[in-house]
């Protein structure tokens, strides 16, 4: 049982780990010019500089559904360890595996915006960095864990 | 003696060298095509200001490693640029008296992108590090960053409060009204049964001893 729990929160966890690397990292798209990504563009031509990727509605909706993403799993982790304490035997995980998969859909979204959005402030030569692929590994597990505490029942 | 005077040596070079100029302009300024925009320029020293001060804005655009001066101001008089892709388009609006040495460039086009430096040398303060500031043009004016950002997490925290407190509210009102609708069923049908007793339907006590002396 504590096993079990363990593995869990470790699942939990790891996704929550991944959230924040990929959204405070800067390598959503690495190439031959320099990296950019959420919140910066820098270009290594001539020297490193960085511009702020200021311009674009659509970065910044992406931005803002990367920290909601981070805010509820937060938030999820929180509820857990809540209900695991108050619950009564036999019920559900319900609200903490509602807000993982809340979590789990917001990166989805933020991720299928950029991928759909990018060649608009990348140049075309670039590929995606790691922070991006990190952003769709967080996405199956933010929703597998939301499941699994959706399932989950209180025992002992 | 001579360790003293060794000392008193160290003791006027150090202040000195703590004292450098400190240039302060903007970050970025951003400005629509064909509007004017004035790039500020100021300094912190910690001499007084002196007659001689100078102030010089160079141009590097976006993309080039070139810098062009543009602007120089030395011995109380200002020089513009005559020749170069500002000819024409700099005024000076500053006031060296207030260490101020800030121009205007009028009428902005898209070639104007690019990064501005300001250096000022108050004699006999002269070291310290140019500061720059870049020029962004658009067509439009963009909507700042992080505004959408902002406005996009708002939304959803604000509408997850809201759910919440309105679920808290419900169970409330639910829980009162079958409250209510208990007690008014109780005293109405022990109506009868007390006598000298008006039914009402909130106070508490007169149900509880409604119920009391019935089940007595």
């Amino acid at each position: 049982m504590l096993l079990l729990l363990l593995g869990i929160v470790f699942l939990h966890v790891a996704a929550l780990v991944l959230l924040f690397v990929s959204t405070i990292t800067s390598v959503w798209t690495t190439g031959n010019i320099g990296t950019s990504d959420l919140w910066l563009n820098c270009t290594s031509v001539g020297g490193l500089q960085c511009n702020p990727a200021s311009a674009g509605e659509w970065i910044q909706a992406v931005q803002a559904v990367m920290i909601l993403s981070i805010i509820f799993s937060c938030i999820s982790l929180i509820l857990f360890f809540c209900q695991l304490f108050t619950l009564q035997k036999g019920g559900r995980f319900l609200l903490t595996g509602v807000f993982q998969i809340l979590a789990g859909l917001f990166v989805m979204c933020g991720g299928i915006i950029y991928t759909v959005m990018s060649p608009n402030w990348v140049p075309e030569t670039e590929s995606f960095g790691y922070s991006y692929i990190l952003a769709w590994v967080a996405f199956p597990l933010a929703l597998i864990s939301g499941v699994i505490y959706v399932i989950l029942r209180k025992r002992e | 003696v001579l360790v003293l005077l060794a000392f008193q040596d160290t003791v006027l070079v150090l202040p000195q060298q703590s004292q450098s100029i400190v240039i302060y302009t903007g970050w970025e300024r951003h400005a629509l095509v064909g509007s004017d925009v004035r790039l500020s320029c100021s300094f912190f020293s910690w001499r007084w200001t002196s007659d001689d001060v100078t102030f010089s804005w160079t141009y590097r655009p976006d993309g080039s490693r070139d810098s062009i001066s543009i602007f120089h101001y030395t011995g109380g008089a200002a020089y513009l640029d005559n020749k170069g892709p500002f000819r024409d388009r700099v005024e000076f609006v500053g006031n060296p008296g207030r260490r101020d040495g800030s121009i205007v460039l009028k009428n902005l086009d898209f070639n104007d992108n690019g990064t501005f430096t300001c250096d000022a040398k108050n004699p006999p303060d002269i070291v310290g590090r140019p500061s720059s500031v870049r020029l962004l043009v658009f067509e439009t004016v963009p909507i700042q960053a992080g505004v959408i950002t902002g406005a996009i997490i708002g939304v959803v925290l604000g509408l997850l409060v809201l759910i919440v407190v309105i679920y808290y509210l419900m169970r409330f009102l639910v829980a009162r009204r079958v409250f209510n609708l208990s007690v008014r069923s109780v005293s109405g049908g022990l109506a009868a049964l007390c006598p000298g007793r008006r039914p009402e339907p909130e106070p508490i006590p007169g149900t509880e001893t409604c119920v009391a002396k019935q089940k007595k």
